[in-house]
């Protein structure tokens, strides 16, 4: 239960990181989710990227909808504003919560009941307004809370628990994301903690509207033969096109690479993205392209995973609305306010 | 010439939408302003871009009566489509003023009224070579001719023209040609002035000329609002819209090009309000502006931002419902669904503006009461107060005006503090401290959500600590009596055993009608409403009357749903007063339904004649 304290105990020898604090100060409360739960996973991988990070906790706020992957928020970084708001309307909320101050980093939780299905329009408007933050779809194709109904994520053919096929089209977040306009889009496979970590990292990194498809398996009501979002299924169609190095400005920087098989990114904030490629002809600048393989590679039955596309150089939605550089939740009257004799002149311009 | 003809008519525009004519006929109105004599404006106008029949109605007033009066003295028909509905809604005695450019057979006039026929269409095409001046300057034209008619200082007219196109030279002179067209023509085929007619005077003091929703937005500047979500729906896109035109005028750094405010069109009014409850749980004053169909969109949102007592600042100008119901008219019938919004047991504040000096009032007051009480706060506005003109008072703000941001912890406080609880009421006041994110390292991180949960914040599904929160929470709101904008009470000339309330838009027309119900020898203490939950001066003017009148613009009486159920009061104390077919209450439907019913109660007493002077 969320309401249990996870104990303060911890090895005494913990590296500490450069704010002093421990891995352990990047938890949360204790899961409620169903044991060996795929969302777990992710919120282990957010706890690793943000220590590596080195993020203070408490400048994070975490937003979430409603279901399973919303209620995980509570199991990371417990030093941190979370809002766990309506259900689809995340979007809506982090956007707000990113107007009123720019200089917190924002992490926007979500499943694919949330993001496809009820709150498919606020997805695909926070994308494209470009909103700096990091979004993760925990998409396990299925409502866990109300017990395995399809989500509009399940691939049309495959079968519920008990049996019954799915006939409607799935739909497709990432290519979803690449065509809306989010500028750093990936997918990771909460299997596979290795690959989803740097991504992570790289998002956090990332300034815009950073989105990631996370494939994570529900234990309860879809890894069953006949799913196609079960570990057995992913991991048979996992196809990896790039492995992902995050290396922070402080990182020393080594190369010894064969030309051609790394790409590196620098992000705004100097973080370097060193991709490692494993699919030879896969560019992740080229969106065209990307779609293009994605749509190849979906048709086969492949699940491509790792950094899909990123645009290191867009501007966010204050650099397009050209919002002052202070928050704006530290003005006051003095900056906001234009006071009597503006209102004098305003109401002479009237008679 | 009658004395009741000067500075007291209503004239009609009869338009095409989208010819051009809103500026020439606000021109109008404003010269009449700058003679000294007060005027108001209403706009009529479909839901359409291009094509449609659009009215814009003047009345002028000594007096200062400037509600909406019904009937027309002067009618202006510009438009072939409403010819027939136009002529018709002269009264007696009145005048018709047309494009006589193409002859109308006399058969097709009222024999009742006077008739002015002005070639306007033919001058224009003899002046002017370009298809759009044409078209346009038809609109200057026929000011012109009503210059001379009515006697309008051309000088007052010449002077707007030029304020106006300040910035664009070259389109002053053509319009005062125009002008002077249609002043020459009249002049020289009719005697001028006629009947009716303007005569200086100084009724108009120190007041503004200006619509509620511009004067709202202004309120939103004034307030520190830094956010604004919305949606485009009719009659609130304009407060979002003169928001952003104010804010580039006050909230732009022009050294740095910088913007100290964000406005974001959002994709539907869900997104909106959702925004707003994400800036202002992060610290900012946000705002959405809506209207009915938005508040019905909004209302989980609004549970939630009661329930997790996050502040937000909505404005609903409301128009006739239900459903898409009547979008370009007005109505007061969004009441309950606001003071009740969303689902389970909620109860949110409302702030009821008359006029567009309290939409400003209202507009920044707004966001104290949002922040200092952490809830909802609805700003009742309609289409008559936002879309119209009105003159109001003239907008005032002391600089000694503080913001009540409410009970915020800073990263100092924190660090005092044993323990935080976000919903731990430790003043007594139902009203908890909050923290903004991003505050302290270690201190005062909580969990906002929707569910369920202890004083800490934390997921809770106990009886005890869910009956604990809603306890508080009516605590918190009852408070909130003593706190509102109260009730402004009135009482007539001799003491009167009836009283009547009234709210919003309809104060213009009530302030009409209790003059004419004194002069019938009818004297009324009134009380206007002005925010809910009430204060207790509002049921104890109840109790204090044999009878009480409730004038609203809604078929269910929707605010004494709200009176009886909160103040307990006797339903059959009551009497409705209910306007709803979508144009603004009149004093004279008033003053005739009150006079009605009065005389209904005594049947042996000859009913009194009900005279349509004004």
């Amino acid at each position: 239960m969320t309401f249990i304290a996870k104990p303060k105990l911890r090895h005494p020898e913990l590296q500490r990181n450069k704010h002093g604090f421990t891995r352990r100060d990047y938890e949360g409360a204790v899961s409620t989710l169903c044991a060996g739960c795929g969302h777990d996973s992710i919120s282990a991988a957010i706890i690793q990227a943000c220590y590596e990070l080195e993020l203070p906790p408490h400048r994070v706020a975490k937003l979430s909808g409603i279901g399973c992957s919303s209620k995980t928020p509570t199991y990371f970084l417990g030093n941190a504003h979370g809002f766990n708001s309506v259900h689809g309307r995340m979007p809506s909320v982090l956007t707000g919560a990113n107007l009123a101050n720019r200089d917190l980093i924002y992490l926007g939780v979500s499943g694919d009941g949330d993001s496809a299905s009820i709150g498919l329009g606020q997805f695909a408007h926070i994308l494209r307004r470009g909103v700096n933050m990091v979004y993760i779809v925990e998409n396990n194709g299925v409502y866990g809370l109300t017990k395995g109904q399809f989500s509009a994520t399940a691939d049309r053919g495959s079968k519920s628990k008990r049996g019954v096929e799915n006939h409607s089209a799935s739909i497709d977040l990432v290519m979803l994301a690449i065509e809306l306009g989010a500028t750093y889009v990936a997918r990771g496979f909460s299997g596979d903690k290795s690959q989803l970590v740097p991504l992570i990292k790289g998002a956090i990194s990332h300034r815009g509207a950073a989105f990631i498809d996370c494939i994570s398996p529900c234990i309860a009501f879809n890894n069953h033969s006949g799913s196609t979002k079960g570990f057995d299924y992913v991991r048979e169609h996992n196809e990896a096109v790039n492995f992902l190095d995050v290396m922070t400005p402080r990182d020393e920087i080594t190369a010894d690479y064969a030309p051609g098989s790394v790409q590196e990114i620098k992000q705004h904030d100097g973080t370097v993205l060193r991709l490692r490629k494993i699919s030879e002809d896969y560019d992740v600048h080229d969106r065209v392209a990307a779609m293009h393989y994605l749509q190849k590679s979906k048709a086969a039955g492949d699940i491509v995973t790792g950094v899909l596309h990123v645009d290191p150089e867009s501007p966010d939605l204050h650099d397009t609305l050209g919002t002052v550089s202070a928050p704006l939740n530290s003005l006051g009257k003095k900056e906001l306010c234009p006071g009597k004799s503006a209102i004098d002149k305003f109401n002479a311009a009237r008679r | 010439m009658p004395e009741r003809k000067i500075n007291n008519f209503v004239i009609k525009f009869a338009n095409v939408n989208g010819s051009g004519s809103a500026s020439a006929n606000k021109l109008f109105a404003r010269s009449i302003l700058r003679m000294g004599v007060p005027v108001s404006a209403r706009n009529i106008f479909p839901s359409n871009i291009q094509g449609l029949p659009t009215w814009y109605e003047v009345r002028v007033s000594e007096k200062g009566h400037l509600g909406s009066r019904g009937g027309v003295d002067i009618m202006v028909a510009m438009n072939a489509q409403s010819w027939n509905q136009d002529q018709l809604d002269i009264e007696s005695g009145g005048y018709l003023i047309y494009d006589s450019s193409r002859p109308v057979p006399a058969s097709k006039f009222r024999t009742d009224i006077t008739v002015i026929g002005i070639p306007i269409t033919d001058i224009c095409n003899r002046e002017f070579k370009d298809p759009r001046q044409r078209q346009l300057f038809r609109n200057m034209v026929y000011l012109g001719a009503l210059s001379s008619l009515l006697a309008i200082d051309i000088a007052e007219v010449e002077r707007l023209i030029q304020e106006q196109f300040s910035s664009k030279e070259a389109l002053v002179s053509p319009n005062v040609q125009a002008l002077h067209f249609g002043m020459d023509y009249a002049a020289e085929h009719f005697d001028c002035p006629i009947g009716f007619r303007v005569k200086r005077s100084s009724s108009v003091g120190s007041k503004i000329f200006i619509d509620g929703n511009s004067a709202a937005a202004l309120g939103c500047v004034y307030g520190g609002a830094t956010v604004a979500a919305w949606y485009p729906i009719t009659p609130s896109s304009s407060l979002a819209e003169s928001y952003e035109k104010f804010c580039k005028t006050y909230r732009h750094d022009h050294d740095t090009g910088r913007n100290s405010f964000a406005s974001i069109q959002a994709e539907d009014e869900l997104a909106s309000i959702g925004m707003v409850i994400g800036a202002s749980w992060n610290g900012a004053r946000a705002f959405t502006c809506t209207s009915g169909p938005g508040i019905s969109l909004m209302q989980e949102f609004i549970g939630l931002a009661y329930f997790a007592e996050i502040p937000a600042v909505i404005f609903d100008v409301q128009r006739g419902g239900p459903s898409t119901g009547m979008p370009t008219r007005t109505q007061q019938s969004d009441i309950l669904s606001c003071a009740y919004a969303s689902h389970g047991d909620t109860k949110q504040i409302l702030l009821i503006p008359s006029d567009p000096k309290e939409c400003f009032d209202f507009g920044y007051q707004a966001f104290d009461f949002a922040e200092k009480f952490q809830t909802p706060v609805f700003v009742m506005s309609d289409l008559d107060i936002g879309m119209n003109d009105h003159l109001t008072d003239p907008l005032e703000w002391n600089d000694e005006i503080t913001y009540d941001r409410g009970k915020i912890l800073s990263k100092e406080s924190l660090d005092e503090l044993a323990q935080f609880g976000r919903y731990l009421d430790v003043d007594g006041d139902g009203v908890p401290y909050r923290t903004l994110p991003g505050t302290h390292p270690s201190k005062g991180a909580f969990f906002t959500r929707g569910t369920s949960r202890d004083r800490y914040a934390k997921y809770s599904e106990s009886g005890v600590d869910y009956q604990d929160n809603m306890q508080r929470l009516q605590r918190k709101f009852e408070q909130l009596r003593t706190q509102l904008p109260a009730a402004i009470i009135e009482e007539g000339k001799t003491k009167a055993s009836i009283g009547v309330i009234y709210y919003g838009s309809t104060e213009p027309a009530m302030k009409e009608a209790l003059q004419y119900l004194e002069e019938d020898g009818v004297s009324l203490d009134s009380m206007r409403i002005r925010a809910f939950p009430f204060g207790d001066e509002v049921s104890e003017f109840i109790d204090s009357y044999d009878r009480v009148f409730l004038v609203e613009q809604n078929r269910d009486a929707q605010m004494k749903s709200l009176l009886v159920s909160e103040c307990n009061v006797d339903p059959n104390r009551i009497t409705s007063i209910l306007h709803y077919n979508g144009s603004p209450i009149t004093a004279r439907f008033i003053r005739s339904e009150i006079t009605q019913s009065l005389d209904a109660l005594k049947p042996s007493r000859k009913r009194k004649s009900i005279s349509q002077k004004s």
